[in-house]
């Protein structure tokens, strides 16, 4: 049986009608056509799949798409804006933080709440932050420099339109 | 040099589109009209089908149709071929039993192909496939190597008997055993070097898009070698020729190996998709990967190292038992013989070495290439070794490496096991990694690790490898059946951009950018004005694609190669548009000039002469400026390197952490060092994986899978991991122009060695001389607990 579902993506209000099992992650994918998000595992270890639902960082095969409505989404696809690159992918390209950057939008969405959290990471706080992205190719050390230096770049020039964007402000 | 050619740390050119969201992998892809595969697969290690029945999934609303062995056979469907055959120690060919995409009448592993359900969304196939009914008369199974070797061990395969697909040697037995006999110390070894699962994050993934009004097929699928795959299932698969059959590769999330090989997924969606005439997808989940992916790795060795007197190493004997898994992979059987037993010089003068190898059947997922394939299993073996001849014979164990090394002026080196390496400097490589360690402090820190109540360990390693597959007549003789040149096609634009297309494929290596950078050298454009083209058969003239880091190697150098016809053709048509003759104009910087005088085209202006050719040498030189060249290395190439490590192990826990990792590698010249480092990088934490976290288990009794899931097979992860300290110490690889060696496996090869020597090295004062790999804590924390009790 079908519901219909809506919630804004990336500013933009969607609605769909998925059955009650699906997840939200293939209503992004399959439903919407945002593939941009990915899937990588069958038991929420991956993290290929990391979105922001109000603000806050979610696996999302982990939640039904029904319990996205009325919520405030943003995937990969919505960081950067107006072509311009958040300064969080802007030190993944710089830190050669990604090879086949199949993982890479989720640790993005990740390393975006981490800083929300705490502005200022160190890179302990980030390894540990970061142990539910699943990457194969890196190893992991660009990340974590990415991750750092993105962060710095955040504190210096906050991004006009980036940084974690809660529907309730969550951001602050 | 270019200010963005060759040596610079330039940034990825395709980095953009990954982080926002915007590559485009195979699951990324429908087609109209499309349906989903759920592919039914064995529960079972072991069983006869008596019966299927699908009545009742064929009956569910929106299943469009179930199909399973016998309907591919009534097509006439052939079985997934091997790309490499072994002759045997009595010349006889080794056992080369059918691989049926979807099995006919017995399965023969955990994951085998049952049958598959086509419907119209990927709930629904799932769904229906739970209504299957299968009726197995469960076999007995055998998973390891040692139980598949008994006499009365279960029988995978008829023509195999004693599950034997071959028994292959390399080497001078004689030799070796004559200096045995002699010897004044001989070292033994025994190692189980374990399975692995390669884990591209990104899952196998295929979807076949039958076109009968043109009567052609296109199969999107992740690939590290989409020609390969043409190749591979039109001939001898389905039965389709190469001009009715494209196979796109786009962005590809990962490989590692696992995506080189032509799996029963891509045949089964290809065919079924002209059965429905409707584009068919199949997207693997995480836990299908860990059944259907080719693993890695799985030997058991025993090997004899004899020395003289003095720590001269004076002959290897190694015999090893490797798992292929229930069938034949791709190119399964050439990675436990010419890309392990060639390796067992490493980087020493050992004159006599001699190795058997039995590759054996047995009831689990086929075994394939899985980074380094092959060489991974020779160093850890060698260095495992090397370590213990150091311990038994008291000579320090940086010392006995050094007294054996092949002398920096002593190549090109014939070795005893076929190969000839023609450059390297292993003592430069071990000079800058112990001066980046700091050895001389060690004594310092193992004291200050056991302050902490920690016992502080370090390990060697010294690796080589032959990459740059391969010479294509040498590689024929030894089995491989098909050639491992590479192609590429530099297409000049008329207004003076650059289209590079190239037969190697891209899955994280950078090809985007590194190989831009050999255009913008050679011809001086811009790196934005370069669009590297990898991963269509539609688009790329031909290929062989990515493995064995032969990519730079043997795909850069085709690439180099129809630069240099490119920049031949733009100095004659320089030569007639400036009225020079041809030998007068230089070609620098993107600008053709004459020597001499101020008087120069620039490469824009040339390329658009060769397309818009009014003032033009029509007679003697066709138009258009867009050139080809295949490439066949002249030999492997051999990169070499040391890695330490140092570990801290808590003696109360067992708990294992490597607090240091030094690399110096040797990958001749880097063209983009920011790329290799990071390709060091990922390949020592997938090194480090083998040694400390992952392994493949089947439960002996059951033969089923107990690390199915990524909850049960440990990747490593951002916590579990250092950062590593890499640098290169080059010499250049001396038959190919560019000098380049390859980089993408080094990490894998020289790491796990290093990491398990360090644990063992922690371990010593406790008189614990071996250990296997994973050191998981328990494992690490048993061996204390039983030399404490000894």
């Amino acid at each position: 049986m079908s519901t219909v579902v809506s919630f804004v993506l990336n500013g933009e209000q969607v609605e769909a009608a998925v059955e009650s099992r699906t997840l939200l992650v293939e209503m992004l994918r399959d439903t919407l056509g945002r593939t941009g998000t990915h899937v990588g595992c069958d038991t929420s270890q991956c993290g290929a799949c990391v979105v922001h639902v109000d603000g806050r960082s979610v696996k999302s095969c982990t939640m039904l798409a029904l319990q996205a409505e009325g919520a405030d989404v943003r995937t990969i696809e919505g960081v950067a804006l107006n072509g311009k690159l958040h300064p969080m992918q802007e030190a993944f390209r710089e830190h050669h933080g990604l090879q086949c950057g199949f993982c890479t939008p989720g640790v993005i969405m990740s390393a975006l709440d981490l800083v929300r959290q705490n502005p200022e990471p160190d890179e302990k706080q980030i390894r540990e932050w970061l142990e539910g992205n699943l990457c194969r190719c890196t190893g992991y050390q660009n990340i974590v420099r990415a991750v750092k230096a993105g962060a710095e770049a955040m504190r210096r020039q906050p991004p006009e339109t980036g940084g974690p964007r809660g529907g309730g402000g969550a951001n602050g | 040099m270019a200010e963005n050619g060759i040596g610079a740390a330039v940034r990825r050119k395709e980095d953009f589109r990954f982080i926002t969201g915007g590559g485009q992998y195979t699951d990324d892809i429908n087609r109209p009209r499309q349906l989903y595969a759920h592919i039914l697969r064995s529960p079972l290690p072991h069983a006869c089908i008596r019966r299927i029945d699908s009545k009742a999934a064929e009956s569910v609303r929106g299943v469009v149709a179930v199909f399973s062995g016998s309907d591919m056979a009534a097509d006439g469907v052939g079985g997934l071929p091997c790309g490499w055959g072994i002759t045997q120690k009595d010349g006889s060919q080794m056992a080369e039993p059918v691989h049926s995409p979807l099995a006919q009448d017995t399965v023969r592993c955990i994951g085998d192909q049952v049958a598959v359900v086509l419907a119209v969304s990927r709930a629904i196939a799932r769904d229906a496939a739970e209504l299957i009914e299968v009726d197995y008369e469960e076999l007995p199974a055998v998973t390891d190597l040692v139980a598949a070797s008994q006499p009365d061990a279960p029988q995978v395969w008829p023509n195999a008997p004693g599950n034997i697909c071959f028994d292959w040697e390399i080497g001078d037995a004689a030799a070796v055993d004559k200096a045995l006999a002699g010897a004044a110390h001989i070292v033994e070894i025994d190692v189980v070097n374990t399975r692995l699962i390669p884990n591209a994050i990104e899952p196998r993934a295929a979807i076949g898009d039958y076109d009968a009004g043109k009567d052609e097929y296109t199969l999107y699928t992740t690939s590290q070698n989409p020609h390969v795959t043409r190749l591979l299932m039109g001939a001898y698969v389905l039965n389709i020729p190469e001009h009715k059959l494209r196979v796109v590769a786009p962005d590809v999330g990962g490989g590692f190996g696992s995506k080189i090989f032509h799996y029963a997924e891509e045949a089964i969606v290809t065919w079924a998709s002209r059965r429905v005439n409707r584009p068919v997808k199949w997207t693997a989940d995480r836990s299908e990967s860990f059944m259907s992916d080719a693993h890695g790795r799985d030997h058991v060795s025993h090997a004899s190292l004899a020395l003289g007197e003095d720590g001269d190493f004076l002959a290897l004997r190694v015999s090893t038992r490797a798992n292929l898994g229930a069938y034949l992979s791709t190119f399964g059987p050439s990675v436990p013989t010419y890309l392990y037993g060639t390796l067992l010089a490493g980087t020493y003068r050992t004159p006599a070495i001699y190795c058997e190898v039995k590759g054996m059947f047995t009831h689990t997922v086929p075994v394939d290439a899985y980074r380094g394939a092959g060489r991974p299993e020779a160093s850890y073996l060698l260095e495992r070794l090397v370590d213990k001849a150091a311990r038994e014979t008291g000579i320090d164990k940086v010392e006995l490496r050094r007294r054996n090394f092949i002398s920096p002026d002593g190549f090109p080196y014939q070795t005893p096991v076929a190969l000839q390496y023609d450059s390297g400097n292993y003592h430069a490589c071990l000079d800058r990694a112990l001066e980046m360690v700091d050895y001389g402090n060690f004594g310092a820190r193992r004291e200050a690790s056991a302050a902490k109540g920690k016992l502080r360990g370090i390990g060697f390693s010294t690796y080589i490898e032959a990459c740059g597959l391969a010479p294509s007549n040498v590689a024929g003789q030894l089995g491989a059946r098909a050639g491992l040149y590479e192609a590429a096609t530099i297409r000049v634009n008329p207004t003076g951009s650059v289209t590079v297309l190239t037969g190697s494929h891209s899955h994280g290596q950078g090809h985007e950018t590194t190989f831009a950078q050999l255009v913008t050298e050679a011809l001086g454009v811009e790196l934005n004005s370069v669009e590297v083209v990898h991963g269509d058969t539609g688009k790329i003239p031909f290929g062989m694609g990515t493995y064995g880091s032969r990519s730079l190697s043997v795909g850069g150098m085709a690439i180099v190669n129809a630069l240099e016809k490119i920049r031949t053709k733009a100095r004659k048509i320089a030569a007639h548009l400036l009225e020079a003759s041809e030998e007068d104009v230089v070609f620098e910087n993107g600008k053709l000039s004459i020597a001499g005088t101020d008087r120069s085209l620039s490469f824009g202006e040339v390329a658009l002469s060769a397309y818009v050719p009014h003032n033009y040498p029509l007679d003697v030189l066709e138009p258009g400026l867009e050139e080809t060249a295949f490439y066949d290395p002249k030999n492997f190439t051999f990169p070499s390197g040391c890695h330490i490590c140092e570990v801290e192990v808590d003696p109360e826990t067992g708990l294992v952490e490597v607090v240091r990792f030094v690399a110096a590698d040797d990958f001749g010249r880097i063209v983009n060092p920011m790329i290799v480092e990071g390709q060091v990088q990922g390949g020592v934490a997938q090194g480090i994986g083998q040694a400390l976290y992952e392994q493949c288990v089947f439960e002996p009794d059951t033969g089923q899978l107990l690390t199915g899931s990524l909850m049960d097979y440990c990747l490593p992860r951002a916590d579990n991991l250092p950062n590593f300290e890499v640098a290169t110490s080059t010499t250049l690889c001396t038959h190919n122009s560019l000098g380049v060696k390859g980089c993408g496996e080094a990490g894998t090869i020289g790491s796990t060695p290093a990491v398990i020597n360090a644990v063992i090295d922690a371990l010593s004062e406790l008189s614990v001389t071996d250990l296997p790999i994973p050191a998981t804590p328990e494992r690490v924390w048993r061996a204390i607990q039983a030399a404490r009790a000894a």
